[in-house]
């Protein structure tokens, strides 16, 4: 084991290792000399373009992509201006941006997404430099140009462009520059010969870092940490000055004792961090300074990029790629040469265990006696995260793994969760793959952007078997990668519309979250509306069908779809896009077929287009609704004639509904109408508009009582309810005579109780008592008590020899006197 | 406040937090000052998730109510129209900013659709043109509203007549939407049963939903064991009948909207000494009632007969415990004795309302309230109160159904409210399975004569939602389904109940017998009447994720949500109370509606009134 520690070099307290991740697969005749080069963090792809300030239009430079280990994704000749920056959004897209501010954005195999401008003043005074950058925001963009002025745009996605204020004294370009992410604001840090400015919104202010020596003429680099925090300055007397990005504090100064100003410059350093150091990159050198003053010094052979990263530095060359960071802690514990730390014992347990020494027991004795053998696990189950060669990772594992043994309270879970990460990390580091992420950058990440990544290259079975292995949630997970496999697929020109269908369909299958209109809206932007169809047929979300058929003019589609999702606005929305559509006897038509989207139209004709509603009716010949129709019309209109006019539509309509009752009666209410306007001319009664009985009621109020017979008669009103209301006309008037007149007329179909209860109401007890011994004996004791005859009631319940009744009698009775 | 909704089985005071927290966000969406203007409707609703204070804690500073012209003046940074979707509503609010913006105080506008944004709307906006000065339109997803701590409504007042009448089944998408969301706070519910075709459809919705969301699996324990879905239209009996429990009496005869009822003053003055009756308050008494009432939550679901005797001995605990100060002998007894009084005021106020409540609706009850000082109007109340219900008795009990009714035939000449003659006139066709052509031709002349020829399109409507019909077949089957599922029960316990029937001091909801039947033997072993009733009776189950198949304990009682599609009364609910408290029913109900109803409030949800529709 002792060769893990060969290639560590110390600085300061801590040590740097560089570890080799890739022979790159690539094959670069000129390597990379005379190239634009960018190579996205996170193990992103790396673009090249070859000779950019190549013009003619003979031989033009060429674009070539590749992934991090070298395998060739795209390549193709430049043919629009000449470029003076590359750059990769988040989403894996390559940003172009030309001399005159356009900034094309390609995706991974090459294909042109859409291009964006910088501003048009750009086109005149040329983009000078540029650089991308990532923030919370996403991607975003900023040049300057040749009248010395800076753009920015935050986000790309979401483009706003920022001209910033004017730099005093400033010509050209700045000697350095940089791009800070502060305080939620995106601002410019820029050195002019040795005056540093800050450029916000609105303000260019003159900063000095705290305690740079003086004698600076020059600030020629500058380098910001991979997460704002910190900023390094290099300057022309070789002097490396570090400290935070807000210029509060200073870390070190460091002399190089290097004058010219180096090719990069990148901050290594890790969360956690012991020992943060800035990589700084000439021709021939590569050094590490450390903010402890000490450095390391690589050799180097061929012409190189550094890649910041969260955790290190990727360095590149035309042959290999490495990684170059500090060495993680719990790594120097364990592996550093005689350490006693848990996890190094634990180790060396485990490899005397498998030697079948019994000095395995000796170590973990020792272990834990100091108690500590679960740290010892953890030490190496973390360990075992951090290294890159997968012999270390399994020795590490299983030391954990034995150690684990002797353990009864211990969490497994980080043991397991670190295995299948690491499982995945190799699969994905591998050179076809070629996404050498650690594991804090995969941790950084997480999962969905990994999966997202592999999609983006088109990984899908490996992305769907990480999802599975991982138990990703399906819609997080395999469903995502089957949506975008298809999205992916159904642009696939040599296949006919029949064979891709079958294909996403047999592949996406039911899987839950995926969404087939999106799959469709795909296949339809490529102009595959036939594909789009047969796509959409397999969306369960009825709702998601509707926007996208009624795009491809599929309406009567959309429509069956719109009500089967049950989602009435959904209907609604297509009833109303198909009466713009079409004419209104093929809408009639379409609606017909829809039950439920006719009734939801009638619906809205009731409230918004009444007219609308009585050509539905008609239409359908529905006669019952028809007349209903011209019933409710007749309420609206203000003279008789009109009213009674459609009246007689509605019998009409009611008798062709065969509906006679109802025709019957409408022809009664006409009668009634006529009746009321007749009255009301001759006699000014003010009928108008009142029921029958109502009618009844005040033309007997008014004395007029042949008009009220003659109602009665002609409206066959039944005995028992005209009965009531002359009783109580009369009563009302108080003619107790015509009363007692009526009361003879016949026999009373009501019964005489009525009229006792009819002439107390009117307090007249002495016409009531008339009317009592009228009354049928089973009535007579309540007769009698509504008269107030207490003795008349207890006889006629004797009488009856009812106990009920003699019970009510006794209730009413009022308490014997004394009590 | 809102402590009650927590007390039961189910913790609904989750889905008032979600309520709450959802409001909260938007509000806050719109930085600053703000007023609201409300869509009417919309404040009952809402009034049971937030209070003004929730809405001014978020800025909210004038509250308007949703009408045309000029908003009215209010110095602050937004305008919120809080509103149900409606064309008609757009109108008004387009007019609202049009107005607006011929001032000059720059406000912005936003837009709250309840309980859900409509695209159709939308576009009226856009057509009058401001649908660009809205800086917010959203939507706030409403659907079942907790009510209490066991009752969820939708509140929506016209489902009944959307779904039965007008075909238009926006409210069952909201139903499923709603329990949608239920089911992604309380887990997925297992088992669903349903009767009558709404219910097919809500259960088909939400069928196809999950699928829809079948990747996000929920992860939370079943609370729910069964969801049973009733469609109104299988039962169209019971609320037609009188509800005869204490809270059914309350809303049959003062309303109750919201959980509020409006009662008449006189009885609520404050008897105080020296003071003359001379300034009787005239505003109505508001109260609200619900289970966070200690006494009401013990009274509401007895039946009326039973409530004075509760209420005597609540008094006497009462008084009990005021009398208690006098053994309170030593500083720390009287120190405990002072801690409990805010406990025993609330209390005592609390009888003194609900004594008040029941003499008022005694006086128009009981027929035994009967002196020479009382006034006649009452005596009458009282005795129509008593005949209407013995005819109700009768039409349930299958006497004389296929006759025209002399009570209804006397109540009509006496022009007695129109609802009440078409409840008893719909009973009387219910419970005889459709009237004789004859006798419902008689009835509706009546009807029509009496009341105005105006009423065709309210009988036609009935007719359409099958409330009232002409016999078809000779066979009635309605005594059949009496029988089978003991629908009346003779010797109805009201004091000490034993039976669902005490509700209607008779007559067992035939609802509540299919949930009880449901539960124990299984509907199974009621085929027969089952394919009587309309509509088809289904079950469904849901796939639960593994893992999450509950493990019962020994005794512990099962949860069913009965959602009732088109209303429930208030007896109904406490018929399901009364289940679930029976020791041996080994079931526990949590009711959701889309509307709290009555008799008088179904029917009149039906009626049409031509005059009021014209503009």
């Amino acid at each position: 084991m002792a060769f893990i520690t060969a290639n560590w070099n110390p600085l300061g307290e801590a040590f740097y290792r560089k570890t080799e991740l890739y022979e790159m697969c690539w094959n670069l005749r000129d390597g990379l000399r005379d190239c634009l080069v960018a190579a996205a963090p996170y193990g992103g792809p790396i673009a090249l373009l070859r000779e950019p300030h190549r013009r003619s239009p003979s031989s033009r430079p060429q674009l070539e992509i590749y992934s991090a280990s070298g395998n060739s994704l795209a390549s193709f000749p430049w043919k629009s201006g000449p470029v003076v920056q590359l750059g990769w959004t988040v989403n894996d897209e390559l940003l172009c941006i030309q001399e005159d501010g356009t900034v094309l954005i390609y995706d991974l195999f090459g294909s042109f997404k859409r291009h964006f401008s910088m501003g048009q003043e750009v086109v005149q005074s040329q983009v000078l430099e540029a650089k991308v950058f990532h923030s919370p925001y996403g991607t975003g963009v900023a040049i300057v140009t040749g009248s010395s002025r800076f753009t920015l745009a935050t986000n790309i996605d979401d483009l706003k462009l920022r001209r910033l204020p004017e730099v005093p004294g400033l010509q050209g370009a700045p000697s350095c520059w940089a791009v800070l992410t502060q305080d939620r604001q995106t601002k410019v840090l820029l050195a002019n010969g040795a005056d540093l400015f800050i450029l916000d919104n609105t303000s260019c202010t003159a900063v000095s870092p705290p305690g740079l020596s003086p004698q600076v003429s020059s600030i020629v680099h500058m380098s910001v940490s991979f997460s704002y925090k910190y900023l390094a300055l290099f300057t022309d007397t070789g002097h490396l000055w570090t400290g935070s990005a807000h210029l509060q504090d200073k870390l070190s100064e460091v002399d190089t004792k290097i004058r010219n100003p180096p090719k990069q410059m990148v901050w290594c350093r890790r969360p956690k961090s012991q020992q943060p150091s800035v990589v700084l990159m000439w021709d021939r050198l590569l050094l590490v300074a450390g903010v402890c003053n000490d450095i390391i010094q690589f050799p180097v052979e061929e012409q190189c990029v550094c890649v910041g990263e969260l955790d290190g530095v990727r360095v590149v060359s035309s042959s290999r790629q490495e990684l170059l960071q500090e060495v993680p802690l719990v790594c120097q514990e364990i592996f550093k040469i005689a350490s006693m730390a848990p996890g190094a014992l634990l180790l060396e347990a485990h490899r005397e265990y498998e030697k079948c020494s019994q000095k395995a027991d000796e170590y973990l004795r020792e272990i834990k006696e100091q108690s500590m053998l679960g740290e010892a696990v953890r030490q190496c189950v973390e360990a075992a995260g951090h290294e890159y060669d997968i012999q270390t990772q399994k020795t590490l594992l299983r030391a954990a793994s034995f150690g684990k043994c002797f353990l009864t309270d211990f969490s497994p879970d980080s043991f397991v969760a670190t295995c299948r990460e690491l499982r995945v990390l190799n699969a994905v580091r591998e050179a076809g793959v070629g996404l050498p992420l650690t594991h804090s950058q995969f941790k950084q990440m997480t999962v969905q952007v990994l999966i997202d990544r592999l999609v983006y290259r088109q990984f899908y079975p490996l992305a769907i078997e990480i999802c599975r292995y991982l138990k990703t949630p399906d819609y997080q997970g395999v469903s995502r990668v089957l949506k975008h496999w298809a999205s992916c697929k159904v642009q696939q020109k040599d296949l006919s519309d029949e064979a891709i269908a079958r294909a996403v369909c047999l592949k996406v299958g039911d899987s839950a979250g995926v969404s087939y209109s999106h799959i469709a809206a795909k296949a339809y932007e490529c102009g595959r509306t036939e594909l789009a169809i047969k796509l959409l047929d397999y969306e369960a979300r009825s709702g998601e069908q509707v926007p996208l058929l009624l795009k491809m003019k599929r309406s009567q589609l959309a429509l069956s779809k719109a009500v089967e999702s049950g989602d009435t606005d959904l209907v609604y929305t297509v009833v109303t896009y198909l009466k713009n559509e079409m004419n209104r006897g093929d809408f009639f038509m379409t609606l017909r077929n829809q039950p439920v989207a006719l009734s939801l139209y009638r619906q809205f004709c009731k409230l918004q287009e009444q007219d609308t509603l009585k050509d539905l009716y008609n239409q359908d010949d529905d006669h019952q609704e028809l007349a209903n129709y011209y019933v409710t019309a007749s309420y609206r209109e203000k003279r008789l004639e009109s009213r009674l006019s459609v009246l007689q539509s509605a019998v009409d309509e009611y008798n062709k509904a065969k509906n006679e009752f109802a025709a019957k009666a409408t022809e009664d209410e006409m009668r009634l109408l006529r009746f009321q306007r007749k009255l009301d001319d001759e006699k000014g009664a003010g009928l108008l508009g009142l029921s029958l009985q109502a009618t009844m009621e005040a033309l007997l109020a008014l004395g007029l009582h042949k008009q009220a017979e003659q109602l009665y008669r002609d409206f066959r009103v039944p005995d028992k309810r005209y009965w009531w209301l002359k009783l109580k006309s009369l009563a009302e008037k108080e003619e107790w005579e015509e009363l007692e007149k009526f009361s003879k007329s016949k026999k009373s179909p009501i019964g005489y109780l009525p009229f006792v209860e009819v002439c107390m109401k009117r307090h007249n007890k002495h016409e009531a008592k008339k009317y009592v011994s009228k009354v049928p004996p089973e009535q007579k004791v309540k007769a009698h008590l509504a008269v107030g005859d207490l003795e008349g009631a207890a006889d006629a319940a004797i009488e009856r020899r009812s106990e009920a009744e003699m019970g009510r009698c006794l209730l009413v009775a009022p308490p014997p006197t004394g009590c | 406040m809102a402590a009650h909704l927590s007390y039961g089985r189910v913790n609904l005071n989750i889905l008032r937090e979600a309520a709450r927290k959802e409001l909260r966000e938007f509000l806050d969406k719109c930085a600053g000052s703000k007023a609201i203007v409300w869509d009417e409707y919309l404040t009952g609703p809402f009034g049971l998730i937030a209070q003004y204070s929730l809405l001014k804690e978020h800025e909210v500073e004038k509250m308007f109510t949703l009408k045309g012209g000029r908003l009215p003046a209010a110095d602050v940074k937004n305008i919120i129209f809080f509103v149900r979707p409606r064309l008609e509503l757009m109108d008004i609010i387009a007019e609202n900013v049009f107005s607006e913006d011929k001032m000059h105080s720059p406000r912005d506008f936003h837009i709250l659709f309840v309980p859900r944004r409509s695209m159709l709307c939308e576009q009226r906006l856009k057509e009058q043109g401001v649908l660009g000065s809205f800086t917010n339109i959203d939507e706030y997803i409403l659907d079942l509203i907790p009510y209490d701590g066991d009752l969820l409504s939708m509140e929506s007042e016209s489902a009944f007549r959307e779904c039965y009448l007008e075909n238009d089944q926006t409210s069952l998408y909201h139903t499923a939407k709603g329990l949608m969301t239920l089911q992604a706070l309380y887990g997925t519910i297992p088992q669903i049963y349903g009767k009558g075709e709404c219910a097919r459809h809500v259960a088909n919705m939400m069928l196809r939903m999950k699928r829809e969301f079948a990747g996000s699996q929920n992860q939370i324990l079943p609370v729910f064991d069964t969801l049973l879905l009733l469609d109104r239209n299988v039962d169209l009996l019971t609320p037609l009948a009188t509800q005869l429990t204490y809270e059914g009496l309350i809303d049959e005869i003062y309303g109750i909207t919201n959980g509020y009822v409006k009662l008449p003053p006189e009885k609520f003055a404050q008897k105080k000494q020296g003071e003359t009756g001379k300034d009787l308050p005239t505003e109505p008494k508001k109260l609200q009632l619900n289970s966070a009432e200690e006494l009401y939550a013990e009274i509401r679901d007895k039946n009326f007969n039973a409530v004075g005797a509760a209420l005597s001995k609540k008094a006497k605990i009462i008084s009990a415990a005021f009398e208690e100060r006098h053994n309170a002998k030593t500083v720390g007894e009287i120190k405990q004795f002072v801690s409990q009084l805010p406990h025993m005021q609330a209390a005592r106020s609390s009888l003194a309302n609900h004594t008040s409540i029941a003499e008022l609706i005694k006086d128009i009850t009981s027929l035994l309230y009967y002196n020479k000082t009382s006034c006649n109007s009452l005596v009458s109340a009282s005795e129509a109160f008593f005949d209407n219900l013995t005819v109700e008795q009768e039409f349930m009990t299958g006497v004389d159904t296929d006759k025209v009714n002399t009570y209804i035939e006397d109540c009509i000449a006496q022009k007695d409210p129109l609802i009440k003659i078409l409840r008893l006139v719909c009973m009387q066709s219910v419970c005889n399975n459709g009237l004789k052509q004859k006798v419902l031709d008689y009835y509706k002349r009546e009807i029509l004569q009496t009341y105005g020829y105006e009423h065709m399109l309210t009988l036609n409507n009935l007719e359409k939602t099958g409330l009232l019909k002409p016999q078809t077949s000779s066979r009635n089957n309605y005594p059949t389904i009496r029988k089978t599922l003991k629908l009346w029960m003779e010797d109805a316990n009201e004091q000490n109940p034993n039976d669902i029937s005490y509700v209607y001091s008779g007559y067992a909801p035939l609802s509540i017998r299919l949930t009880q039947v449901l539960a124990r033997p299984g509907w199974r072993s009621i085929e027969e009447v089952l394919k009587m009733l309309p509509g088809p009776h289904f079950e469904e189950r849901q796939q639960l994720p593994a893992g999450l198949h509950k493990k019962r304990q020994q005794g512990e009682n099962r949860t069913t949500l009965v959602f009732f599609l088109g209303g429930v009364t208030y007896a109904e609910i406490a018929a399901l109370r009364f289940l679930s408290q029976m020791e041996d029913s080994g079931m526990e109900y949590i009711i959701a509606t889309t509307k709290l109803i009555n008799g008088t409030s179904w029917i009149k949800s039906l009626m049409d009134r031509p005059e009021s529709q014209s503009p």
